[in-house]
């Protein structure tokens, strides 16, 4: 309470000042104003879905006070959905990982032990010495990684390069494999390059819009509100919506269908006949750009060999094959698929299907088709992305505004990383494929590495790693960025014995201690979103870049910092075999991390200080910790491949630009977006006309593919289908949205959404808990029977993202035998009162 | 404390521990029972009896609900609901047999409140009283009955302490202490026996309801009175022990036929001459038919 | 002498026991109005009646499965001892069965209710618009999402976004003829003061007047014009027109079109700026 006296006068003198002036001193209104002022904004895309949005963040005292829409952002101008408002509070859940926790029991690893914290040294140690036993005693094989479609860019990719260049190991997969791998096995077959020729503004140029197995009401809400308001604002337009239940989007649709599951195969291949037979193919665009081939059937079910169903598939281990025919012959196959027999099988009504079809064979319509997990996670995901394609090629409704094929992303960068860096089993940076020996090649000379580094043989895809896990095939396994405890399927058969194999070792990075967490033997605390350098890659191939805002609490550190870091723990010498060391002597004693990362190209550009142009200066981490611009020299030696690759058409542009720009969409040219591919004029690498350049003779492939039945359909025991998915609050697993109150007290648990009728037949009423069981395991959830979905009779639906709850105890790991994605819409289960 | 305690008595020695304070133990344990039974559901998930004293569901089937708390509803303008009138009828007949305000004894949760009230008040010899007419009850009764008339709400039920108590416990108490902890008070330091004895309009429902029961005190025993004043000096409503145990000159029997007697033992209890027993209020008393000649001679 | 003691004593005690009552009925009557967050389990009857019917006795407090329903004690600003919720906090789950009022002993909740959507416990209204993220454009609808009764009592009006130019605004409607009052979609409002609340049905529920009727409903419910159809015109036009009474007004160029929007959205722009000079 002392105020010395001069004090008191000075402000007592700038008062009275004040009141001669005519100004008031409000102190409090004053002291609020410093505060807001003291906010530092910057752009970043939202780490949800693959919508892309962009957000302004706000930094204030090292933490992230508040979001904003960016106005300014082409996709969401100022706007979010639910989640994307909740993005400031995300990183701040009471139980952040800060520090790395061992099992351990007396001072000791043991796979049995208590989760002790431990230092990022004696992390590492064990993990090397865990990972050197297995490359030792099993070869590179026995060392895996499961990873994400929400890594960064440069995580992805260093990732790929420490594991197929480093441990020459191709058991990396993304999360990625469980949401769109039948969307890039498609754009492969079909068009010999991936993601989509369009792009969102396709949106704004449409007469009609059909959505496959797609609820993107809620699970892309801000895309749904562009077409939403197409939809509003152009007379014409018209919205199908096909799905084996209501969802949100019937609420907009002017054709709305609910099929039984697995017949959309049947309905595509109904429409490409009612094409042919109305006289409405584009012959001209048929003949010139694509080829007619049939696709090898009966492909079983991605099923464990022993499994019956594996065994009698004819053509199970030559699922991706397919026979040359001509436009006759493909006419003929479709020909069984008449009103009649698709009306029938799947339960929509013929004039339904007419008038879908009737959108797709009128010249006059343009026609977009979307699709996410309805298409993607089926056991013939692969297909049904073909057929779709078919379609559109046989209307020549393709690469141009408002027409095309456009799969839509679940994850942030599921486009950006898991599929352009390549972080899948089978792939490299820039659609390249380690069974091309001319790819591995390309890649090992930007690499830098011995030639042979690189290991010919696609490994074991997602699916498979779990299965391998357990089997004790892979002994040393990293799982980062994900939660795949609650997302594999078949948990409690594979997943989980696979985790907790004594044989393996299991390490998970995550902010939150997650199912998966929980089931690892050593956790390591990760930086998130904005705590980090980043770039993610939306569904529309932009590219998005965003500055390190806040640090990570604790000893968190980025996946990208702990990849780096762990290759420093391995000689050469200890990976790779004499005969690598041989043809590059020059790396005898050196360890991966120098001849991954200080390898004169990642280690290029200097530390320097990070600012925007408006002055503010950001940390980054990872450059301070390495002593160079870590993310700026993996981009650089990343975009190489894009730009003097041996595939044409994933050109990058400047890694400053993209810091300045909401995001580039590629082939990025001359500093030009491409917005929509394979059309002269839009697409700078096609002279003329259409060329689909991913196939070398420029055209696309028309596939004769059937309807076949699922993996496991309901049965007199199990008798109802199971559906699984999303909801718009949270997202996927929910560790982070369930840790935002207000998003977990607007959906705590997942219920399981059941026809009333159903639900009487089985003595059950809304609200009670009921017993939903499989062949592979049961959980409880409370019955909901009205609300936002309605499901058919004989089909139940329940979201995955309850952790109390874990779905996939249920789900079945049937997968697509081509793109091997999961089916986690099918399966068959019964419902009992709990 | 008593002025005639009779300690001394040879006959207080014969008797046990538990044959002194019977009733009294007996009378905590049912009000403790009840309250338990209440209780089991929220705390145990035993679902015995549900609801509370206003009315309950027994085991599913047997509804019981308070008249005195329905008549005020139905005074308010309630058509009555069924289960709610059955259930008040069968209270309304167990407590016409058995004394109406048995209720007070051996369910009211207030009535171990004003018991403690009662006996710190002994125990640190608190005289401080003020003097209260008994039948103040029954005008607050009247004005109760007149209230949930003209308001058309049971007005009573804001501040009835038996009913705030016992949903409290069960419900959530709130701030229903600070109104328990003023009847506390008001008993232990205002006025004697000041709430259940002159004020409660609920105790004086039950009084009239049980007016006619025939389960009765009876000091079939008078003649062995010592006036030690012991039963006087327990007695919640001492003024109905005076007609049945003095009242042989003036010709009156020994059944304390008073609506106001709590039928709670507790002179039975403290008589070391064992003077009273529970009976019935007819002449003849099926439980002591040995008693027979000798009452039949006294009257 | 005793006897007018007697009386005196009477007097004294009864005024004393009136003067009492009447505070006391005083206090009631002040205590009786509902608070306006605080809502009665489904089927109360009207808040007076339902006063003087409920005996607080918590049946339908022990049969709700959800927690809803609580019973107020003297912290509470609602009469003491009756059932009550907060949506707030606990909503009203909308069980088929109807528990709480099947628990009514006194029928203060109506046992004429069986049909749970039939109930009336309050009516949503979207009171504060500016806070509703929704009408920024966003896409929350968490209410809308969470209705038990959605697209009834709650729907989602489309309206196009001039600001952003190509996105919607959804607007929650709430609809008293479907809301049961249940109270989840203020329970998941995710703003940290509910934007949508519910009250009251006499507060959050205006009423239409008699003598004005809206027309198009009218005759919807009609099934067809209140007077005789109008009989068809005939106009004078220039040679290439034509007219349209009922759809499209004027028509250039002769015959009504199917669809008067050309199929590139360009030309009718220039079309109407052309038309403008």
């Amino acid at each position: 309470m002392s105020i010395s006296r001069r004090e008191f006068i000075k402000k007592n003198a700038a008062t009275a000042a004040a009141t001669a002036a005519g100004i008031s001193l409000p102190a409090l209104n004053l002291a609020l104003a410093a505060t807001e002022d003291d906010i530092r904004w910057d752009k970043a895309p939202c780490r949800f879905c693959g919508t892309g949005c962009s957000v302004l963040v706000g930094t204030q005292d090292g933490r992230i006070v508040a979001t904003q829409g960016d106005p300014d952002a082409p996709v969401n101008r100022g706007l979010n959905c639910i989640k994307g408002y909740f993005l400031s509070k995300i990183m701040y859940g009471k139980d952040r990982l800060t520090t790395p926790l061992l099992r351990m029991t007396d001072g000791k690893y043991d796979k049995e032990g208590e989760f002790t914290p431990v230092t990022w040294d004696q992390a590492f140690d064990i993990m090397a010495e865990k990972w050197k036993a297995a490359l030792n005693d099993k070869g590179p094989p026995s060392v895996g990684m499961f990873g994400s479609g929400q890594w960064t860019v440069w995580e992805g990719y260093a990732a790929s390069k420490l594991y197929k260049g480093g441990f020459r190991s191709n058991n990396l997969e993304p999360n990625a494999r469980h949401c769109m791998a039948s969307a890039v096995a498609g754009f492969i077959r079909t068009f010999g390059a991936d993601e989509p020729m369009g792009c969102y503004d396709d949106l704004e140029h449409a007469d009609a819009f059909v959505l496959w197995g797609s609820n993107r009401a809620e699970m892309h809400p801000i895309l749904w509100s562009r077409l939403t308001d197409r939809r509003l604002t152009h007379e014409k337009c018209q919205v199908a919506v096909l799905s084996t239940f209501e969802h949100r989007c019937f609420d907009l649709a002017d054709n709305g269908m609910v099929f039984k599951p697995q017949t959309d195969l049947a309905i595509l291949n109904y429409i490409a006949r009612y094409i042919i037979k109305t006289g409405r193919v584009n012959e001209e665009f048929v003949r010139n750009h694509t080829k007619f081939v049939l696709g090898n059937d009966d492909i079983g079910y991605g099923l464990r060999p022993e499994d019956p169903r594996e065994q009698n598939a004819a053509n199970a281990d030559k699922a991706g094959g397919s026979t040359p025919i001509d436009f006759e012959q493909y006419a003929k196959f479709v020909e069984k698929y008449d009103a009649d027999y698709v009306s029938e099988l799947s339960g929509v009504p013929k004039d339904k299907l007419e008038a879908l079809a009737e959108l797709y064979a009128d010249p006059d319509i343009k026609v977009v088709s979307y699709w996410t997990m309805g298409f993607n996670q089926h056991t013939r995901g692969t297909w049904a992305n073909n057929l779709v394609y078919n379609i559109h090629l046989l209307t020549g409704k393709i690469s141009e505004p408002g027409n095309g094929p456009f799969s839509l992303t679940g994850q942030p960068s599921a486009c950006g990383t898991a599929r352009e860096v390549g972080t899948f089993a089978h792939r490299l940076p820039a659609d390249l494929v380690v069974m091309n020996e001319g790819h591995r090649a390309f890649t090992e000379k930007v690499w830098k590495l011995p030639e042979g580094t690189l290991n010919g043989k696609a490994q074991y895809h997602a699916v498979l790693q779990n299965r391998m896990l357990k089997d004790g095939k892979i002994n040393a396994y990293w799982v980062m960025c994900n939660n795949n405890m609650q997302a594999a399927a078949n948990l409690n058969n594979e997943t989980y014995p696979g985790y907790r194999n004594p044989d393996n070792f299991i390490v998970v990075s995550d902010p939150y201690p997650t199912v998966t967490a929980q089931a690892a033997d050593l956790i390591l605390p990760t930086a998130m979103w904005t705590e980090k350098e980043g770039a993610y890659g939306n569904a529309e191939r932009r590219t998005q870049f965003w500055r390190q805002q806040v640090d990570a609490p604790g000893e968190a550190r980025s996946d990208l910092w702990q990849l780096v870091q762990f290759s420093r723990r391995f000689k050469v010498e200890e990976v790779w075999p004499e005969e690598l060391l041989a043809k590059k002597p020059e790396y005898r004693g050196k360890t991966l991390y120098d001849v991954l990362f200080a390898n004169g190209q990642v280690d290029k550009f200097p530390l320097e200080e990070i600012s925007d142009d408006r002055g503010n200066v950001y940390n980054n981490q990872e450059s301070k910790d390495f002593g160079y611009y870590l993310q700026k020299g993996l981009y650089e030696e990343y975009r190489t491949f894009g730009l003097e690759g041996p595939k044409k058409g994933h050109e990058l542009g400047e890694f400053d630009d993209y810091h300045k720009s909401r995001g580039m969409r590629w082939p990025v040219i001359d500093g030009k977006e491409t917005l929509w591919r394979y059309r002269a004029g839009y697409d700078p690498l096609v002279k003329e006309g259409v060329e689909f350049y991913g196939k070398p003779d420029g055209k696309a492939l028309i596939f004769a593919l059937p309807y076949e039945p699922a993996a496991e359909s309901p049965d007199e025991e199990f008798d109802m289908w199971l559906s699984t998915g999303r909801v718009l609050e949270h997202w996927h697993s929910g560790s982070m949205t369930q840790r935002v109150p207000e998003l977990y007290r607007a959906m705590p648990d997942a219920m399981l959404y059941m026809h009333p009728e159903d639900a009487k037949k089985r003595g059950l009423r809304r609200g009670m808990v009921a017993k939903i069981e499989s062949r592979r395991g049961e959980v409880t959830a409370q019955i909901e029977t009205r609300g936002r979905n309605r499901v058919p009779e004989g089909l139940v639906y329940m979201p995955w993202f309850d952790a109390r709850r874990l779905i996939n105890k249920l789900t079945l790991d049937a997968t697509c035998p081509i793109s091997k994605e999961t089916d986690f819409k099918k399966c068959a289960v019964k419902v009992t009162r709990a | 404390m008593s002025r005639f305690r009779a300690n001394s008595s040879p006959a207080e020695h014969t008797r046990t521990r538990w044959q002194r304070n019977r009733f009294l133990i007996l009378r905590r344990v049912s009000q403790f029972g009840i309250l338990g039974l209440f209780l089991l559901g929220p705390w145990a998930g035993t679902w015995i009896i549900k609801g509370n004293l206003n009315s309950s569901l027994t085991l599913g089937v047997l509804p019981l609900s308070d008249p005195f708390i329905l008549l005020q509803s139905w005074l308010a303008g309630l058509q009555f609901g069924s289960q709610a009138l059955i259930g008040a009828l069968i209270i309304a007949l167990f407590y016409f047999l058995v004394g109406g305000r048995a209720f007070c004894a051996w369910v009211c949760p207030v009535n171990p409140v004003t018991d403690l009230a009662y006996w710190l008040r002994r125990k640190f010899r608190l005289r401080g009283n003020t003097r209260i007419h008994r039948n103040t009850r029954y005008w607050l009764l009247a004005a109760v009955f007149a209230l949930a008339t003209i308001t058309g709400l049971a007005a009573w039920e804001l501040i009835n302490p038996v009913s705030v108590l016992h949903r409290g416990i069960l419900f959530g108490m709130g701030a229903g202490w600070l109104l328990i902890l003023a009847v506390f008070i008001f008993d232990l330091a205002v006025s004697r026996r000041g709430w259940c004895g002159h004020l409660c309009p609920m105790g004086a429902c039950y009084s009239l309801l049980g007016t006619h029961s025939p389960l009765r005190v009876r000091a079939d025993h008078r003649d062995s009175c010592d006036k030690c004043m012991d039963c006087f000096d327990v007695c919640p409503e001492p003024q109905v022990i005076r007609p049945a145990l003095f009242g042989e000159k003036d010709g009156i029997g020994p059944v304390v036929d008073e609506a106001n007697c709590t039928n709670c033992g507790r002179c039975i209890d403290v008589c070391s001459k064992q003077v009273f027993s529970f009976g019935t209020r007819y002449k003849t008393n099926p439980f002591q038919p040995n008693n027979f000649e000798q009452k039949e001679a006294r009257t | 002498m005793k006897r007018r003691r007697f009386i005196s004593d009477t007097a004294r005690t009864g005024g004393t026991v009136a003067l009492a009552a009447l505070g006391l009925g005083a206090y009631a009557s002040k205590a009786a109005p509902l608070p306006l967050l605080a809502l009665r389990p489904p089927g109360a009857r009207q808040e007076k009646e339902f006063l003087g019917a409920c005996i607080r006795c918590g049946l339908c407090v022990r049969d709700c499965p959800y927690g809803t329903l609580k019973l107020a004690t003297m912290d509470d600003e609602v009469m003491l001892g009756t059932p009550w919720f907060t949506a707030r906090d606990v909503p009203c789950e909308m069980c088929e069965d109807i528990p709480c009022v099947a628990a009514c002993p006194t029928g203060a909740l109506d046992p004429a209710l069986t049909d749970i959507d039939d109930a009336r416990m309050g009516l949503a209204a979207l009171v504060n618009q500016e806070t509703c993220l929704n009408f920024q454009g966003l896409r929350c609808e968490v209410c809308y999402r969470e209705c038990p009764v959605i697209d009834k009592a709650i729907t989602l009006e489309m309206r196009h976004n001039e600001r952003s130019g190509k996105h919607t605004y959804f607007i929650p409607t709430v609809h008293s003829d479907h809301c049961t009052g249940c109270g989840k979609c203020e329970r998941v409002c995710v703003l940290p003061e509910a934007a949508i609340k519910v009250l009251p049905m006499a507060l959050a529920k205006g009423t239409s007047a008699d003598h004005y009727r809206w027309g198009w409903e009218e005759k919807e419910e009609a099934g067809g014009s209140l007077v005789s159809p109008d009989p068809e015109h005939r106009y004078n036009l220039p040679e290439g027109m034509d007219y349209d009474y009922e759809g499209q007004g004027l028509i250039r160029g002769g015959q009504p079109q199917q669809d008067p929007f050309p199929e590139n959205p360009l030309d009718s722009l220039n079309q109407a700026s052309k038309d403008g000079q």
